[in-house]
């Protein structure tokens, strides 16, 4: 994290160190088009901090200036359609899309198109649910077994936690849909999401509850996404459609791609930045990996994508402006 | 709590009808919330859609006409808006420069840094020199020790990110606030026209006017800089205008007898006068300004707030709680600093300077040394790693075991609270028909403070009801007042029990300050692993952080009893029990009833955390709001938290007023 803050104050304090000097810039750059730096936009979770970096460091070598900037997940579409901040890496079609969309039909912010993961949402349970109800990750075994979910504010009934009320995610409209005995009760952010798990895991406590990929929390806590039927657009919108034919919602949850936003003018100003950012592409697997090395195993986020980079030169070489 | 005191005084009770006047609402209330819902109309809960305000949506509008087309003359509004984050930005880019960045050239990447910041050991030496010499060696001790925590568990490079902009925003937040206080104290019409935009700034949570701040001040330390400043401005205005009030008659005429010009009499008379209760601002400024560290580094501020969050993605809960102590460390310590500079000043002005000149020309020799160390051979100015330590594992450790052996007792006790307290004031706040909290509200006003607040009361709940927030704002007082409650009977017997005690008094308010400076979300997340997601978590949370004045104030009351009065009581013959309940009680009543006041506000304030956690009203409504890019939503929700803070602050002012007067206090 140090060098991180280094690196942004530094950038921070340039322009006003600039005109108090009366200096020059730095080394001028061959070749780009704007020595102004690109500002990336970091998070806080490693995912989406990897992903800045790689797209950063594969900047910086083809020459661009690069300045990374702490920002909010939602907040930051102000910064984006002012130009004050230049490129999200990560947008979740799962959580971010409304706020995307509205950035977009703005005509401020553009859709840089897929990052190549997918956002995998689903109910999922701990490894050791299994004995207790057996049939698992089958949807079905949750409508026998909704008792050993349960807990004494929501009993007999099961108790799903769900992601926080900003997520959507219909459950409630599942649960009826299914007609699984379950209450939905909503974490208000996925930090508090995880801290239950690993209490429950901690204590083989009984739990179910909402969790997306790519993310360490699958990777650490031995266990699987249960089975519902297969979401199709339909089945939100068809009643007829699936198991319940008078309720829609009867199935899982949609999967999405990880969008990359920027701010509309990204385009004009650096052409060449803006071809290899639409280039990247990292697979949820190739991602697991790196945020498991980082959340995991100790490991600075800085040495796993400085690692990355060593390991992958073909391939973000392809990525930068021909 | 008013009983025992209106015992103690026969003179002071009320007239027979009116005794009766509060037991008979709330026999009504009773009736109606045990009566069926059908046997009212279906309204008085949920407003039909068709009877909605649509405020949301015009002010969306105004905030996109104010970003979009907002011009003075030739000047756009947003150039206005960027010109003054450009201007401070200057302050906050030296801080950092001389603090974390160094003296650089170029942007982003490809800067070049040709000076390096000041080296631990620079600031190091400057801080404990400059506490020795305003505090003397208890206050360099205290300052060598928290500096030290920094270091050796390896904050100090987030911790001077966050000291730069702390230093910027808290002057700047104590000077604004001075200024303001200063114009209310001239003329009385510039305070009652501030006084609401006070209140709107302390209540309205910051989610809600986020994205605006975000669009006109630019993406930034800026923008954090300036909804920081905006945070801890308004308590420094109050306690300033209080403070100037209270400046005795006396000195007052002296003043103008002496023939004082107006800029005299405030710089020479009124702020030296007053300066014992503008630190108590000053104290509350940084308190505020490390509050907000946290949101400010949402949008781009950095430093401790981010490393917190960061390690609580994680659920490094290890590493959050060291992160969220240092920021508890830096607003002790600069909190410290500033009452000891504030006395040292003082001493000065009665005794004549000591040869400052003396004293500071080889501290800063030495420092500029330092520094010139550190750029002659860098890696000097990095702390050794061989030196750090963490204790982030064992508080995993610990926060496990806990979670492991206690979780079964402590749900116990969960679901007793749960179905005890929380789920019947809930079912009851929800079963209230809301004309009749509004005529309540008008009615308690009337009571209180005459026909303008019944008026103010009135309108504000109808507000609530008329942009659709009634069922959330319902939640909102059933999960702040059992709250409130909660901290109210824990924090006052723990204010009368340590006021008498010099050093427990002491080591509460060092408990105190904590609970107030460390980020809610550190202690959120193991709460949350003890007792799930829910309201009884938020509660938990809620307690921990509002406790704080209504211990702070009962005991300040309590300590502020006239020493006559308490010797009168003893050679009376009174008993402990006695003077505590017929002579200190009674006189600090008004202070106590000023600490149940701040206690709401801060309950309040903490809406917005706790959504985080789950819980569905009016914080929730501004955190979804700021989610879904909803200006106008968050704006009104975040207006009707405001609105429930006015209308319980200036009813229990007044009721405070009232208690005063009967006393004879004032």
């Amino acid at each position: 994290m140090v060098s991180l803050f280094r690196r942004r104050s530094v950038s921070r304090l340039a322009a006003a160190s600039l005109v108090a000097l009366g200096l020059a810039a730095g080394t001028a750059q061959a070749k780009v088009e704007s020595n102004d730096p690109i500002k990336i936009t970091l998070h806080d979770w490693t995912g989406e901090l990897i992903s800045a970096r790689i797209i950063g460091e594969v900047l910086k070598k083809a020459g661009y200036n690069v300045d990374y900037v702490q920002a909010d997940y939602l907040a930051q579409f102000a910064g984006l359609k002012t130009g004050d901040l230049h490129l999200a890496p990560e947008i979740w079609a799962t959580t971010g899309q409304e706020a995307l969309d509205e950035g977009v039909k703005s005509g401020k912010v553009e859709n840089l198109g897929e990052t190549g993961m997918m956002a995998i949402e689903e109910w999922w349970f701990p490894d050791y649910m299994k004995e207790k109800c057996p049939g698992l990750p089958d949807w079905q075994a949750l409508k026998k077994c909704a008792a050993e979910f349960s807990a004494p504010e929501t009993a007999p009934k099961g108790r799903y936690l769900g992601g926080p009320v900003t997520w959507g995610g219909f459950d409630e409209e599942r649960v009826k849909a299914l007609d699984l005995d379950f209450e939905v009760v909503h974490a208000g952010t996925d930090a508090a999401l995880f801290a239950e798990l690993q209490s429950a895991y901690d204590r083989k406590a009984p739990i179910v509850l909402w969790i997306y990929a790519p993310h360490w929390a699958p990777i650490k806590y031995k266990g699987e996404f249960v089975n519902f039927p297969r979401y199709e657009p339909a089945c939100y919108t068809d009643p007829a459609w699936g198991s319940n034919k008078e309720a829609t919602h009867d199935c899982g949850k949609p999967r999405g791609p990880i969008w990359k936003a920027a701010w509309a003018g990204l385009k004009d100003k650096w052409p060449g930045a803006y071809s290899t950012i639409k280039d990247v592409k990292i697979d949820n697997n190739e991602m697991g990996a790196l945020v498991a090395r980082v959340d995991l195993d100790g490991e600075k986020v800085e040495a796993v994508v400085d690692d990355w980079i060593a390991k992958n030169e073909a391939r973000w070489k392809g990525w930068l402006p021909k | 709590m008013s009983a025992p005191a209106l015992e103690a005084a026969p003179p002071l009770a009320r007239p027979r009808a009116a005794a009766l006047l509060w037991p008979v609402v709330g026999a009504i209330t009773a009736l109606l919330v045990l009566l069926p819902t059908s046997a009212l109309p279906g309204w008085m809960w949920k407003l039909p859609p068709s009877w909605k305000l649509p405020l949301a949506g015009e002010v969306s509008a105004f905030v996109k006409w104010l970003v979009d087309s907002a011009a003075l003359g030739p000047l756009a509004f947003i150039d206005l808006t960027r010109a003054i984050a450009w201007v401070l930005d200057w302050p906050l880019a030296l801080a950092r420069a001389l603090l974390v960045a160094g003296f650089t050239t170029g942007q982003g990447s490809q800067a070049v840094q040709w000076f390096p910041p000041l080296p631990w050991f620079a600031v190091v030496f400057l801080a404990v020199a400059l506490a020795a010499r305003v505090g003397g060696w208890r206050l360099a001790l205290l300052m060598g020790a928290g500096l030290g925590y920094l270091l050796v568990f390896g904050q100090w490079a987030s911790a001077m990110v966050t000291l730069a902009s702390v230093l910027v925003a808290a002057p700047l937040a104590v000077a604004g606030g001075l200024m303001v206080g200063i114009a209310c104290h001239r003329s009385p019409r510039a305070e009652k026209a501030i006084t609401p935009l006070l209140d709107l700034a302390q209540t309205v949570p910051v989610f809600a006017y986020l994205v605006p701040i975000l669009v006109l001040f630019g993406f930034g330390p800026v923008s954090a800089m300036i909804a920081t400043i905006l945070y801890a401005l308004p308590p420094m205005v109050r306690i300033a205008a209080a403070a100037f009030r209270a400046v005795p008659e006396e000195v007052v005429a002296l003043a103008r007898m002496s023939g004082c010009t107006r800029r005299q009499f405030t710089w020479k008379v009124l702020v030296p006068t007053a300066r014992p209760a503008l630190m108590l601002g000053v104290n509350q400024v940084i308190l505020l300004t490390l509050n907000m560290v946290i949101i400010a580094s949402m949008i781009g501020a950095g430093g401790l707030g981010y490393d917190v969050l960061t390690a609580l993605r994680r659920l490094a809960i290890g590493a959050g709680i060291e992160a969220g102590l240092a920021i508890t460390v830096l607003a002790i310590l600069l909190d410290r600093l500033a009452q000891a500079m504030a006395r040292a000043s003082e001493r000065g002005r009665h005794h004549g300077a000591r040869a400052p000149r003396r004293y500071w020309l080889p501290v800063l020799a030495v420092s500029a040394a330092l520094w010139l160390a550190a750029f002659l051979a860098p890696p000097l100015a990095t702390f050794p790693d061989s030196l750090q330590l963490s204790t982030a594992a064992w508080w995993d450790e610990w926060v496990r075991w806990i979670n492991i052996t206690f979780f079964d007792t402590l749900d116990a006790f969960k679901n007793a609270v749960l179905l005890n307290l929380l789920v019947p004031v809930k079912r009851f706040m929800l079963a209230l028909p809301w004309p009749w909290v509004a005529l309540v509200a008008a009615f308690a006003g009337w009571r209180a403070g005459g026909a303008g607040l019944a008026l103010g009361a009135l309108a504000g709940v109808l507000f609530i009801v008329f942009v659709g927030l009634w069922e959330y704002a319902a939640l909102t007082l059933y999960l702040c007042g059992v709250s409130v409650l909660v901290a109210v009977t824990l924090g006052v017997p723990i204010g009368i029990f340590a006021s008498g005690r010099e050093r427990l008094w002491r080591a509460v308010e060092v408990a105190i300050d904590t609970l107030q400076t460390l980020p809610s979300f550190v202690y959120l997340i193991p709460i949350v692993m003890l007792f799930r997601v829910g309201d009884f978590t938020a509660m938990i949370a809620i307690v921990l952080y509002a406790i704080a004045p209504a211990i702070r104030y009962t005991a300040h009351g309590l300590r502020g009893v006239p020493a006559p009065l308490v010797e009168a009581g003893i050679a009376n013959g009174c008993t402990r029990t006695q003077l505590l309940t017929r002579i200190k009680l009674p006189l600090a009543l008004p202070d106590m009833l000023l600490g149940v006041n701040q206690t709401i506000m801060l309950a309040l304030s903490m809406l917005v955390i706790t959504a985080l956690v789950g819980t569905r009203d009016l914080g929730q409504e501004v955190y979804s709001a700021l989610a879904k890019a909803d200006v106008g939503r968050g704006v009104v929700a975040g207006l009707c938290v405001a609105i429930i803070a006015m209308v319980a602050d200036r009813l229990i002012s007044a009721a405070a007023l009232r208690l005063k007067r009967r006393l004879g206090l004032s």
